[in-house]
């Protein structure tokens, strides 16, 4: 069982989230080429080590970011909103 | 391969009585041998495709000075975790052309490594439980069809009548609808696959080396600051038993293969996701074709010995750890239930996961690469070991002639950049 850290519901089955993969900074759209664009869609470093990695909490309806290693699936830094984080929420 | 049609290794009924009546051990099948510095062409990953690219390049192409360099032991990795079904009734013509070309070459796979591969085309039947999945059976039948390959679209009742064990009642969540049934899919024994490869490999002077790890890919001439990536030149290996010098350098690590082609400095469009599989006690043969339910997530086929195995989705997380869980094995069981009822008191024996490299559009990525020697047979997903022979075929051909070969023209690495993705939602683990 993969139990992960929500910042609002604590830590919880990962059949409650949904998991968006590796945390990628989304180009600049009024300037990003059809290349930055493509990367940006398609590449991934798919690190077998520790990596940021955006979670969707289908509970609260909160995405948030936190720190996985991949080979072992321990979570290590606290879980931050990602939208928060941003200032949009 | 003429040296086992011929020679005294060469496997036969009569042989197998001979050695059982007189107790005779087994010779070794392929020699090991030192690790030279030096070889034309290196192979990273002792798993089927490998094995089969080292194969055809020896004997097809003559090129035997190849080595296949493998972290663990031969055939540990994919190859030997799938669940073994074969078939060709994909959704796009470039992935009916290139699956029906591997379903050639393994109906004649038995004769030409001289190796047992227990093939068996009991045929194949993908279960739609909806309009909408009737609708991509449809497409499907036409596409394949076209393409030469046997596949049809049969209601329930004949769904039924080809497997009585299936439940057909329409009260329920996902009641059958009708199914895509394609005669020549079946299954075998995967792992005779690897070790016929291997022995074929071997004995045409190919060197394997098991427990061989690559630890980083030489490149020079690079975009990168190390001087790799994009734009560089491949010169050779570094392994945990030496270094080698080489000019070409094929990545056919699966599941690892980010890591492997990250070495030299190339990032993939792949993401590794584990996928579970179980296996039962062994009944009496009851279950006489290839079940796939893609809306249930579930694949099962019955073993000569009886097993039922049950293969599932992909799990919901990107991981390398391969632990299993009982969220699984729960799910997994529902489902099958829902299918069969019938099976209800069997028990689970084993259940295990392998590594899925999966890409954006459910299509390998092969062929040749930013960085001048270096070739990928990655993104292989939940569809490699059908791919086993023409993944092999086509990589020893690319390797061989320094030309992508027409039949994965279409699965170029370059396609990513160039918006030509080839949408196979005909492949296992794709909800319809």
């Amino acid at each position: 069982m993969l139990l992960v850290p929500c910042p609002n519901c604590g830590p919880r089955d990962a059949g409650d989230f949904r998991h968006s993969g590796e945390s990628i900074s989304r180009p600049d759209p009024s300037s990003a080429t059809p290349a930055q664009w493509r990367e940006y869609l398609f590449l991934r470093n798919n690190a077998a080590d520790w990596r940021v990695e955006t979670w969707y909490c289908r509970a609260c309806r909160t995405w948030f970011s936190t720190e996985r290693h991949t080979m072992t699936n321990r979570f290590r830094t606290p879980p931050v909103d990602v939208l928060e984080q941003r200032g949009e929420s | 391969m003429k040296m086992n049609k011929r020679g005294k290794g060469r496997y036969s009924a009569w042989g197998l009585v001979r050695k059982g009546l007189r107790g005779q051990a087994w010779p070794r099948v392929w020699e090991q041998h030192e690790l030279e510095s030096s070889y034309d062409v290196v192979i990273i990953g002792g798993g089927g495709h490998g094995l089969a690219c080292a194969y055809y390049l020896a004997t097809v192409h003559g090129i035997t000075n190849v080595a296949v360099l493998e972290k663990g032991y031969l055939g540990g990795g994919g190859s030997g975790r799938n669940t073994a079904i074969v078939r060709s009734n994909y959704l796009t013509p470039e992935g009916v052309r290139f699956y029906e070309r591997s379903m050639e070459l393994y109906r004649s796979m038995a004769g030409d490594l001289n190796m047992n591969v227990m093939f068996s085309q009991r045929g194949h039947l993908t279960l739609a439980h909806s309009d909408a999945s009737m609708r991509t059976m449809h497409w499907r039948a036409e596409v394949n069809k076209l393409m030469g390959v046997d596949s049809s679209v049969i209601d329930a009742a004949e769904v039924r009548r080809l497997v009585p064990m299936l439940d057909i009642e329409r009260d329920k969540p996902h009641p059958i609808e009708g199914a895509l049934y394609h005669p020549p899919g079946g299954i075998m024994r995967h792992d005779a696959v690897v070790w016929g490869y291997a022995r074929g490999a071997g004995a045409a002077g190919v060197h394997l080396h098991q427990q061989t790890e690559v630890t980083d890919i030489v490149v020079t001439g690079g975009e990168g600051p190390d001087g790799k990536g994009p734009g560089g030149k491949v010169t050779g290996v570094r392994t945990n038993r030496g270094d080698i010098s080489a000019p070409i350098v094929v990545n056919c690590t699966a599941g690892w293969a980010s890591l492997v082609s990250g070495l030299a400095g190339l990032r993939l469009p792949i993401t590794t996701t584990p996928l579970q599989a179980a296996v039962t006690e062994p009944t009496k043969v009851f279950l006489p074709a290839v079940i796939v339910s893609g809306s249930l997530h579930c694949y099962i086929s019955q073993t000569d010995r009886g097993e039922l195995v049950f293969g599932a989705a992909v799990d919901p997380v990107h991981t390398y750890d391969l632990r299993g869980s009982l969220e699984f094995t729960e799910g997994l069981a529902g489902h099958i239930l829902e299918l069969m009822p019938g099976v209800s008191k069997m028990r689970l024996m084993r259940q295990w996961a392998g590594l899925c490299d999966m890409t954006a559009d459910y299509s390998p990525v092969m062929g040749f690469t930013p960085i001048e020697g270096h070739l990928v047979d990655v993104g292989w997903g939940t569809y490699g070991f059908k791919a086993t022979p023409s993944a092999g075929e086509a990589m020893a051909e690319a390797v061989a002639t320094g030309r992508t070969p027409d039949l994965i023209a279409a699965f170029d690495l370059a396609r990513f950049s160039e918006d030509r993705l080839v949408g196979e939602k005909g492949a296992a683990s794709v909800g319809h």
